[in-house]
């Protein structure tokens, strides 16, 4: 049988993350579309000297941004060195819980900022504006933590990309986004950098939540018109220390592992899973970029003219 | 024997003119005494500002050659929104506000002309192979800031697109990088609005390109200046005052900070504004 599922071929790799930390997290949030924890394995550090090898090929290729993630990457003792060798060729986004922070490591980070003509963006996941919100997703006791992570960032000159993901009723993101704003300027965040993610129902967001429907794939003819740019394995790899997969979202799946080398990570991948149509629905959703719904229509013009 | 000049180029470029119409006269007669042999505008005529048509106008009767941006290519194929390209919703908010005004104020005959301009153009100064875009070269809305673009990207771009020099606009934030030898990416700035740095004045961007034979060598070196012009920023607000434009966007005019489109700047361009 002929499968309906798109397959979507790499135009060229403009963003390169890395699975820094594995999946291995100092947290076990229960919506961890990957679920990682303290004890998961299944991926595992990278360390410096594996790190490097995809760093020059990725200079050779003509990558124009690095992403970091896992996991906690900052529960990588080689982080600091891996930020400050990618900060020398591109800009560098770490994606945090930022627990792991003090002023010392802060000042670190920030003495790194400053000798790179790159941006160094921290974005910190953090799932609702009061205790009663976020630590029945994060753990008890990580709104504090968390928030007192931020406030070190910004005494450190960083203005975080704070993201939280989406565990309200869209209607709801304007009160949602006020109270996050009101919270952190609580601590001195006054015009915060707020990303929403909608959320991916894999992992143990299945588990917490409700997973996909049956019929909640992409198909071929969903791709007329659709611009592919605004997904990610269209312009997109992530290494972790087994090799090359297709995306950050699908970093745990068996069939997402293309190759050892990014120049053999090249081969179209077919969009046969559930969480695809997620990105699919929401356009460039792990960039740093806020995101919103994909316009389709933009045939409409403005009345009169 | 010292090396003997055998040509000498000086060549303007700007974008992002956003209806500022006073800005872009203040342009051309500021071009006219540095001694611009050429000028060419890189898109995105209107937004922002008031009155579209007057830039319009005033580009089609000086005869200067215009790259379409995205704005005009969805004015003048009467698309549903600017695709600049914004994803945060105050944003958004704002570039509809600013889209729907301009669509309606601009002419059936600018529209025409707008849907008409080429999307790239090529042109050669001294021994370099230019290439002139809105964006980038393979988007027209895309976003090359300067602190989120690695030398390895603009390497691939100037291999990929046979240019020696690439000129773009879009970001309303100007810049300059060297990545290879004799390789150059230019973003030449707005005209429509400050670059987000507590100044009111706008950029433009001039190049000059020299070369100078001694014995059997010939050598060519590019300038690049950023040039701060000042204009009549306190009518331009007024005019958007009466033309019924945001506050928002009239505090920008005349503060030179940057009120909306913040959320998609990069950390470190965000860093230098104050919102």
């Amino acid at each position: 049988m002929i499968s309906d599922h798109p397959l979507l071929e790499l135009d060229h790799l403009d963003t390169l993350w890395f699975q820094i930390a594995g999946t291995i997290c100092n947290l076990r949030c229960n919506h961890c579309f990957i679920s990682c924890s303290p004890e998961n394995h299944a991926l595992g550090l990278m360390t410096f000297d594996q790190f490097c090898p995809y760093l020059q090929e990725a200079v050779q290729l003509g990558v124009k941004e690095f992403y970091f993630t896992g996991g906690e990457p900052f529960a990588n003792p080689d982080l600091l060195k891996i930020l400050e060798a990618t900060l020398q060729v591109g800009p560098a986004t770490v994606l945090t819980n930022a627990t792991l922070f003090s002023s010392q490591s802060v000042k670190q980070l920030a003495s790194l900022r400053e000798d790179s003509i790159y941006s160094l963006e921290l974005r910190v996941s953090l799932d609702g504006f009061s205790p009663e919100a976020n630590d029945p997703i994060r753990g008890s006791g990580t709104f504090r933590r968390i928030m007192r992570g931020i406030k070190h960032l910004l005494d450190g000159g960083f203005l975080p990309i704070i993201t939280a993901m989406r565990s309200w009723p869209i209607e709801q993101d304007e009160d949602q986004l006020t109270g996050f704003k009101t919270a952190l300027a609580e601590i001195g965040y006054e015009y915060p950098r707020i990303k929403l993610l909608p959320s991916l129902k894999i992992g143990q967001e299945a588990l917490r939540h409700h997973g996909y429907s049956a019929h909640d794939y992409v198909t071929r003819s969903m791709m007329a018109g659709y611009d592919r740019s605004q997904l990610m394995c269209s312009n997109s790899r992530i290494v972790s220390s087994r090799g090359v997969h297709v995306c950050p979202i699908l970093v745990d799946q068996p069939d997402s592992l293309l190759g050892r080398r990014l120049s053999s990570a090249k081969e179209e991948f077919e969009l046969r899973h559930q969480a695809c149509l997620t990105c699919y629905q929401y356009g460039a959703l792990c960039s740093n970029a806020s995101s919103a719904a994909v316009t389709f229509e933009r045939a409409t013009a403005p009345s009169s003219g | 024997m010292s090396p003997k000049l055998i040509n000498s180029e000086r060549v303007a470029f700007f974008g992002g003119v956003y209806s500022n119409y006073l800005a872009l006269e203040a342009l051309l007669v500021d071009a006219g005494t540095r001694g611009i042999q050429r000028l060419y505008c890189l898109g995105d005529l209107g937004a922002f500002g008031p009155r579209p048509d007057r830039a319009c106008d005033i580009l089609r009767e000086a005869e200067i050659p215009v790259i379409q941006g995205n704005y005009d290519n969805s004015v003048g194929n009467g698309l549903a929104d600017c695709q600049c390209g914004y994803t945060d919703p105050r944003d958004n908010y704002f570039a509809k506000l600013s889209y729907d005004y301009t669509f309606r104020q601009t002419s059936r005959e600018n529209k025409t002309w707008l849907r008409k301009l080429p999307t790239e153009a090529r042109i050669r100064i001294g021994p370099y192979h230019i290439l002139l875009c809105h964006g980038s070269p393979r988007k027209m809305n895309e976003f090359l800031w300067e602190t989120t673009t690695s030398d390895a990207f603009l390497n691939w771009l100037f291999e990929k697109y046979h240019a020696d020099i690439i000129v773009g606009t879009h970001t309303g934030l100007h810049w300059h990088r060297e990545p290879s030898p004799g390789k150059h990416f230019i973003n030449c700035g707005a005209i429509g609005r400050p670059p987000n740095d507590g100044q009111t004045t706008v950029v433009y961007t001039v190049i000059n390109a020299e070369s100078a034979s001694s014995e059997n060598e010939t050598a060519s070196c590019l300038k690049v200046d950023f040039v701060r012009l000042a204009y009549d920023y306190e009518r331009l607000a007024a005019e958007m005052t009466s033309q019924g434009l945001p506050d928002e966007f009239i505090e920008t005019i005349r503060t030179g900070w940057w009120t909306t489109c913040n959320e998609i700047l990069p950390a470190k361009e965000r860093a230098r504004g104050i919102y």
